[in-house]
């Protein structure tokens, strides 16, 4: 017999979503139909998401892709030889020479869709664990200037510097401080924290681990969403393996499942939720970081802001920070989603424009349409149109134009998207998912989509359009958290960018 | 499953040392029994001390929880704005005149039960559904009533 063939197939939740179980079956079936000799290694996904089943075979001169491979692609990639690498149709060559991948620059992303997120080998063999060494190495005090140094900010879509947040906690007088990582990842075109936890999980992990060491906490929380329940099998796994492993001696993690509320991806409701409450936003301050959990000194950090810890530990604060634009430093894991030709996972430094994101490489729709909208940073997030896709990926930027980068989702719309209704969405989204805290988030929300229903219906349109600006303004100052703080920036650029959407008779 | 008081003890048991044990007691009940009955709460309340009234307030707040039972597989469709950029508004419209059920309602022979879900992180391969556990993408009505015959409809 042969040598034995490595297959890798992803078993990211977009390529499993795509038939990458059945696929799977279908390589090794037809591999012993052949008797030849192959190991099925199932990897995160690479990020490009239209490819997808993105299958890669190791051969002589690297790994070489093809996809997006059916169930009836099968059999003639055998073939045509494809575990040598041969031509083929759907052939795409190494995957970190394709065009979407070759302009990346991948930090937090490195290990996804290379490695089995589960093989302790090929964690190590890729430089996991080599963060938490070289904190240790370093010191708390030092490890802590590399984190403020490099500039990272939170992930989540607040982008409040990471280390600053980790100074608090560590300086504040407590016997009990906590690591809470908030995987609830609910704003409608991000799933990078879903492909991290799938792909990379032990890279959160280990940046868990680095938070505990440097803070002084001795427990940590996974708070994810049961939205995906992909991930969570990987997670309780990856957790396992961790704790066998030795990476959880200091500071242990537990999962913990969330209940289907888009709120609770607020780090204060989501701490509340934690606790076994209902998940109701608490007013700031305190501050987590002064008192969080069960009222303890608490960091809460998104998954991604995490993850990135190790490797900037490994590859040096001063590179990272190198990386970016304005204020927000280092790379963003971007995803493009929606209406969209290419739509995947895109890490780059700050300061891409919306346009190259958008055009260049996401290829314009799927659908072949103009783009006329683009949603950027989640259902809370300003709908851009063609004129400011000049706009850099910068916290300070797209907040100067009234929007937000947020998690880093961008949804593309084309040309047949009715934006009233869009804005009718954000207020109905906001009235099925607010807390209840706030009245004017509670109760404006439902008047907001009144308001809107009437301008559908051609009612006073003017006046009603007056109304739901002031109403907006309302909920912007009077809500305690970005869930009616933030609603009005769709829905007031959606009236302010597409004018003519709500003036139809 | 009926209510079984002795089984829900088992449950809460296994998860009443946890910290701020609620939430994983309540899941775990609702992943044995299929929904959280009345007696749940007054059950609960009492094993994890706390009043009725605060248990009923978490159960009434999260969407997963349910206070009757649904239909034999469960048909997500995600609603959330990259849905909607790719059809998804259509596509629950047909899949609600196929199934001859709305939002939240069961066929009536108890087979599918109809529920919305707001993302599942599938916005770049639009539009999503989970099909009991089967995530599909790019969904479309006959890859929908694909999936619902596997889990046997």
């Amino acid at each position: 017999m042969s040598r034995t063939h490595r297959i890798f197939v992803p078993a990211d939740s977009a390529a499993l979503a795509l038939g990458a179980d059945a696929v799977a079956v279908a390589i090794a079936d037809e591999a012993a139909r052949r008797q030849l000799s192959v190991q099925i290694v199932r990897t995160g996904s690479r990020g490009m998401h239209w490819l997808e089943p993105l299958v890669e075979v190791e051969t002589a001169s690297g790994r070489i892709g093809y996809g997006p491979v059916g169930l009836a692609d099968v059999v003639s990639l055998f073939e045509a030889g494809w575990l040598e690498g041969a031509a083929h149709a759907l052939r795409i060559g190494a995957p970190e020479a394709h065009p979407f991948m070759a302009r990346q620059t991948r930090w937090t992303f490195e290990r996804c869709g290379v490695v089995d997120p589960l093989s302790w080998e090929d964690f190590v063999a890729h430089g996991g664990g080599q963060g938490l060494a070289q904190a240790r190495a370093l010191g708390t005090e030092a490890t802590l200037a590399a984190l403020i140094e490099s500039g990272l900010r939170g992930r989540g879509g607040a982008g409040f510097p990471a280390g600053i947040k980790w100074r608090t906690v560590r300086e504040t007088q407590a016997n009990i401080r906590y690591v809470v990582c908030n995987a609830d990842e609910g704003d409608s075109g991000t799933f990078a924290d879903r492909m991290l936890m799938e792909g990379d999980p032990l890279a959160l992990i280990e940046g868990m681990a680095i938070c505990g060491f440097v803070v002084g906490a001795r427990k940590g929380f996974i708070y994810i969403r049961s939205e995906y329940p992909r991930a969570i099998r990987v997670l309780e796994q990856a957790l396992e393996l961790a704790r066998t492993r030795g990476l959880l001696a200091d500071c242990d993690i537990e999962l913990r499942i969330g209940a289907g509320s888009y709120v609770c991806g607020e780090e204060t409701a989501l701490l509340e939720s934690l606790e076994g409450k209902r998940g109701q936003v608490r007013a700031k301050p305190p501050l987590p970081a002064h008192a969080g959990l069960f009222g303890k000194p608490t960091v809460v950090n998104n998954v991604l802001t995490l993850a990135t810890v190790p490797s900037i530990l490994v590859r040096g604060a001063a590179g990272y920070a190198a990386l970016g634009h304005g204020r927000s430093r280092g790379t963003m894991p971007i995803q493009l989603a929606g209406n969209i030709r290419h739509g995947g996972l895109f890490e780059a430094p700050f300061g891409i424009s919306l346009a190259e994101l958008v055009d260049e490489i996401g290829g314009g729709t799927a659908s072949g349409r103009p783009v006329r909208a683009v949603q950027v940073g989640g259902p809370l997030g300003a709908y851009f149109p063609r004129a400011l896709f000049d706009t850099p990926l910068d916290y300070e930027a797209f907040a100067a134009r009234d929007g937000l980068v947020g998690h880093g989702g961008i949804v593309v719309f084309d040309d047949t998207v009715d934006m009233v209704r869009q804005a009718r969405f954000a207020m109905e989204f906001c009235a099925t998912e607010s807390c209840g805290k706030c009245t004017p988030c509670r109760v404006g929300s439902v008047r907001g989509m009144e308001v809107v229903d009437k301008i559908i219906a051609g009612r006073d349109v003017a006046s009603n359009l007056a109304l739901l600006e002031d109403l907006c303004h309302t909920l912007r100052l009077g809500s305690l958290c970005a869930l009616g703080g933030f609603v009005p920036f769709p829905v007031l650029s959606a009236v302010r960018h597409f004018p003519q959407d709500f003036q139809r008779p | 499953m009926a209510w079984d008081v002795l089984k829900a003890a088992e449950i809460i048991d296994a998860h009443r040392h946890l910290d701020g044990a609620t939430l994983p007691v309540l899941r775990a009940l609702q992943e044995a029994f299929g929904y959280l009955p009345e007696e749940a709460t007054a059950q609960v309340a009492d094993a994890l001390n706390l009043s009725r009234a605060e248990v009923h307030g978490v159960i009434s707040f999260y969407h997963d929880f349910r206070r009757a039972p649904i239909g034999r597989t469960s048909l997500k469709l995600c609603r959330a704005e990259a849905c909607q950029a790719m059809g998804a508004d259509a596509l629950a419209s047909e899949a609600a005149a196929k199934l001859g059920t709305t939002w939240h309602g069961t066929t009536t022979d108890g087979r599918v039960t109809l529920e919305p879900v707001f993302c599942l992180g599938l916005c770049s391969v639009a539009p999503a559904a989970l099909v009991g556990d089967e995530l599909v993408a790019r969904a479309d009505w006959p890859r929908l009533a694909a999936a619902l015959d596997k889990c046997g409809r």
